[in-house]
């Protein structure tokens, strides 16, 4: 039966709706509680989709638009566990949002329900339903705080650029059907040898990919990234930086080695281009930053960008080390946000974490963790996640050697990267100047624990890859390069 | 379990520890960094002891072996032979010093003897490692436990622009070395493929590594590693960054991690490249003369005491490259030996002028003098220090730089003069001056004093000592060192792949010792 398969995103929106009729009879000063409510449905979400094995067969369904796979399965933990995370973190931030605090919950849910779809589709009219139903709601989420100036700009960027790119990606998914009279993945796939050279097609895949590049802020769309991360409120941003670039990216890897492996193949010095501009862009544009959530947002450009070099690499271990590394990044982001959203209360400027050393030693370790962790230091799962990336790369470079050249870039990225990310624990670190700022800082249990997790999750993945890589191979059995 | 994992675990452990200390148990955190350290030097020494001079090269010992990630082929390997054993030992010492000499700090101990014990777990861990991928995390490891001491802990107006400086300087060349690395590994054929740096050499010793692959790698490993070891015109992070950081970490950061870039090369570069080998000593011949030449004469110039270390230890590495350039036996002999007994000078002098920076609160060269009046002991040991830095007999430097020396001299002549007059004549010209206008005249200091007391002086004896027992009798580790080395060089000159005979081997004695169970 066809509707078994997406029980998990069911609950996902009965969840939602439950929140929102609920909060019809909830009073006003218990609603920032429903969050509880929807953080307990996803644990048991959660725990549901446990029971399936990533090593799994994949079965289609809804006339083949839908696929149940691997690596569905194990996108499926990841967006639920981000959400939950979110959700934790909107709980915690509750009195920083003035109403609607159930639509909040609610939304999250929704976006996360799309996210769930785009990773399990398998035909572009779905993907085009999942994507447009992540990114409205992130319309609406991303300018929450109505009253934040910042938060109204940063909802108008993103929804300006997020009708330009849907425009884009609908245009091209038009070409693609017009080439090829098909919208199915296994279809496209099957019909290789017609359509690998058709220029049509090319142009509406080349159309359809820039659409996709605003979903993980990648050059040519990595404009709205900063002001966007900026203005959003932390635990939006801390969404969007995690689960909707992790749902761009199994997009990808869907469209190009499932549905047209055969084209993707001939890309090489796109990929070349794409990564490495977007690499550097986001990693120079970083240095200047003296907002925490700002600089946040292009160094996500350039995460994009190591990211991509996996999706260059156009091989299996190219494909498990972006999995992996996305996997990486839910939990070293998620501590980073955390954190953000409890000390930057006031102020986002870097300077106004001086001293956090003092004012609560366990977020300092958080937050340096975290940066640790995005430069790709050892041993923290950044660096498993790069060491995994530039192994891909390094490998496809046996095949061309200006691969060579990219795993260079992707040096001189990182070393940049390091020099705003230690700013940041520099400014935690070092002595902090009298007068500031010295109150201890509370952390509510949830937060302590959430915390804990993530930390756990960054050394554990940086130690021990060995489980999770297993888990990863599986995932990516359903791509083919 | 072997030895060597004890011996970089502990520190490890400490941190760990540390962790879960409140912050106002000083003493308890104090205690608890010195127990591990000395632990690990006492069963680095007794592992010294117990190591079996006797088995010719290519075998290693006190080896243990784990699967840590099987589907990337990361294992957990330690083990340890000629090459390593030497640079542990040293390595567990100088930890302790520097751990000894931390005794001054007063600011968030918590925070500096967790990072100090990582660094130094790191660094041990490191030297250890058999396995790729663990010899480059643990060297990592050590990163920002530096990038935060010299910003938390360091001294002098520039110590932000050097945290920086040397943070990012070790990363590229961190970095260019994980890429050649990986390429290195991806050289071995799909399902056999290892990190294993003994399973990689022995397939190197049948195969013969693409040409076209090999063109990229061996740069990428000589200049990653060589910016590790501050090779000319690389070295610019070095003076700079172990002129601001605390003692203790210039100490285990010069000592014994910066030893890191040669170890690579000697253990990986060239065994398995001879080819591109061939070809790039040229290169590092002339580079090493930027060493040992120019960075002698900017040392020279230098008024700042701490700065004027910083750039003899540049000078001395270029003895070290010259060493490895010559691909001979004799020659690679020579620089580990000057990578162990480096080690132990620069340990000794950032020790030492760390302490004259706490007393004198001042490392500008013109605002000292007449010290030695008031300071005879620290005196006479950086005395001693500066003059086994000139290369004087008797100290371990010297049987170093002679066998360098010898060793080179048949392929680079012109080389081998050079840095013989650079490093006698200008690396006894600034030592000399230093001498005198840190030691000698007739300036009062009131209020300062000497280093009394078993503990205080505990860590220069323990490092001096260690210099002059190895200058001494530099067959304690030579014999053992050539043996590993011949493999090397053997493999470095493609010998093996030509079917040529061996080389022939100097008849020398079986060492007398009682050969004990290494386990």
């Amino acid at each position: 039966m066809n509707l078994l398969l997406i029980i998990p995103e069911i609950s996902v929106i009965g969840l939602a709706l439950a929140i929102l009729l609920i909060d019809l009879w909830t009073p006003a000063a218990a609603k920032p509680r429903l969050g509880w409510l929807a953080a307990l449905g996803l644990v048991v979400i959660l725990v549901m989709t446990l029971a399936d094995s990533v090593n799994t067969v994949s079965i289609t369904g809804f006339s083949g638009a839908y696929v149940y796979d691997g690596l569905g399965i194990f996108f499926k933990r990841f967006f639920l566990t981000a959400a939950l995370l979110v959700v934790l973190m909107g709980i915690e931030f509750a009195d920083r949002i003035p109403l609607g605090i159930a639509e909040f919950y609610a939304l999250v849910l929704l976006a996360l329900a799309g996210m769930m779809f785009s990773s399990a589709i398998n035909d572009f009219m779905l993907m085009f339903v999942a994507v447009e139903l992540i990114t409205v709601t992130f319309y609406v989420l991303v300018s929450f705080q109505r009253g934040r100036l910042l938060c109204l700009e940063a909802g108008v960027k993103y929804l300006i650029m997020g009708a330009l790119s849907t425009a884009f990606l609908v245009f091209g998914i038009a070409l693609l059907f017009a080439s090829s009279s098909a919208t199915n993945f296994s279809l496209l796939a099957s019909s290789a040898g017609s359509l690998a050279h058709d220029k049509l097609f090319w142009l509406g895949l080349v159309v359809m990919l820039v659409g996709l590049a605003f979903k993980i802020a990648a050059f040519p769309m990595q404009m709205w990234a900063p002001d966007v991360y900026q203005g959003a409120p932390t635990p939006v941003t801390a969404f969007l930086a995690v689960a909707s670039k992790a749902a761009g990216f199994v997009i990808l890897l869907r469209v190009l080695f499932v549905a047209v492996p055969y084209v993707a193949r001939q890309w090489e010095t796109l990929f070349i281009i794409v990564a490495g501009i977007t690499i550097l862009y986001g990693n120079l544009c970083a240095i200047p930053q003296r907002n925490l959530k700002r600089l946040l947002g292009y160094s996500s450009i350039a995460q994009a960008g190591y990211l991509l070099l996996g999706i260059a690499a156009l091989n299996r271990d190219g494909a498990q080390a972006v999995v992996y590394y996305l996997l990486g990044y839910l939990f070293t982001l998620g501590a980073v946000f955390v954190v953000i959203g409890l000390v930057c209360r006031e102020s986002e400027d870097v300077g106004a974490l001086a001293g956090l050393n003092q004012r609560s030693p366990v977020l300092a370790a958080a937050l340096a963790m975290g940066m640790i962790s995005l430069g790709g230091i050892p041993p923290l799962a950044g660096f498993a996640g790069k060491f995994l990336l530039i192994k891909a790369v390094v490998e496809h470079a046996a095949f061309d050697p200006r691969y060579y050249y990219l795993a260079l870039v992707m040096v001189a990225g990182v070393v940049i990267s390091l020099y705003y990310y230690f700013g940041v624990v520099r400014a935690i670190y070092w002595p902090a100047t009298p007068g500031e700022n010295n109150a201890p800082i509370h952390i509510s249990p949830p937060m302590k624990i959430s915390l804990a997790v993530c930390m756990a999750g960054m050394v554990y993945l940086g130690l021990f890859p060995n489980a999770v890589l297993t888990a990863t191979a599986d995932a990516v059995k359903a791509l083919k390069f | 379990m072997s030895p060597l994992t004890y011996i970089f675990a502990l520190p490890l452990l400490a941190a760990l520890l540390m962790v879960f200390i409140p912050r106002n148990f000083r003493f308890v955190i104090r205690i608890l960094a010195l127990a591990a350290t000395f632990a690990s030097m006492i069963i680095a020494v007794v592992m010294f002891g117990n190591y079996n001079g006797g088995l010719s090269g290519g075998h290693f010992q006190f080896e243990q072996k784990h699967l840590w990630a099987p589907s990337l082929g990361i294992g957990y390997h330690v083990g340890v032979d000629g090459i390593n054993l030497g640079l542990i030992v040293m390595g567990a010492i100088v930890a302790f010093a520097a751990t000894c000499v931390s005794r001054k700090i007063a600011t968030r101990e918590k925070e500096f003897y967790i990072l100090l014990m990582l660094m130094a777990g790191g660094i041990l861990g490191a030297f250890t490692s058999l396995d790729l991928f663990c010899f480059y995390f643990f060297h990592e490891l050590a990163l920002v436990p530096t990038f935060i001491m010299i910003g938390v802990w360091g001294q002098g107006e520039n110590k932000n622009h050097a945290a920086f400086q040397i943070t990012l300087y070790l990363s590229v060349g961190a970095l260019l070395v994980l890429v050649g690395l990986l390429a290195l590994y991806l050289q071995l054929p799909v399902g056999s493929r290892t990190f294993d740096i003994v399973g990689i050499t022995d397939y190197f010793k049948t195969h013969t590594i693409a040409a076209a692959a090999e063109r990229w790698i061996f740069p990428l490993l000589l200049f990653g590693f060589g910016i590790l070891v501050s090779l000319w015109p690389l070295h610019t992070w070095a003076p700079q960054g172990y002129g601001s950081a605390p003692p203790a970490t210039a100490m285990l950061h010069a000592g014994v991690l910066k030893k890191f870039g040669l170890y690579g090369l000697i253990r990986i570069a060239l065994p398995i490249m001879p080819a591109q080998a061939e070809k790039w000593v040229f290169v590092l011949a002339f580079l090493c003369l930027g060493n040992i030449v120019y960075c002698g004469l900017v040392a020279i110039r230098q008024r700042n005491l701490n700065l004027l270390i910083g750039y003899s230890s540049v000078a001395h590495m270029g003895f070290a490259f010259l060493g490895i350039a010559s691909l001979t036996t004799i020659g690679i002999t020579g620089t580990v030996m000057i990578m162990v007994a480096h080690g132990f000078l620069a340990a000794l002098s950032f020790a030492l002028s760390g302490y004259l920076h706490e007393e004198t609160k001042t490392l500008d060269m013109d605002k000292m003098g007449g010290l030695l009046r008031h300071l005879p002991f620290v005196g006479t040991v950086m005395i001693m220090a500066m003059m086994a830095g000139c290369g004087l007999p008797g100290f371990a430097n010297f049987p170093g730089e002679a066998m360098v020396l010898f060793g080179s001299w048949d392929k680079f002549a012109v080389v081998a003069g050079l840095a013989v007059w650079g490093g006698l004549v200008i690396g006894g010209v600034y030592m000399l001056r230093a001498i005198r206008a840190v030691w000698h005249g007739e300036k009062a200091w009131p209020g300062v004093s000497d280093a009394v007391g078993v503990w205080r002086r505990l860590p220069f004896v323990l490092l001096v000592g260690s210099l002059i027992l190895l200058g001494c009798f530099p067959r304690l580790l030579t014999d053992s060192i050539q043996d590993s080395v011949e493999p090397v060089v053997v493999m470095a000159s493609g010998l093996q792949k030509l079917a040529l005979p061996p080389v022939k081997r100097t008849p020398r004695t079986p060492r007398p010792r009682p050969v004990t169970n290494p386990n």
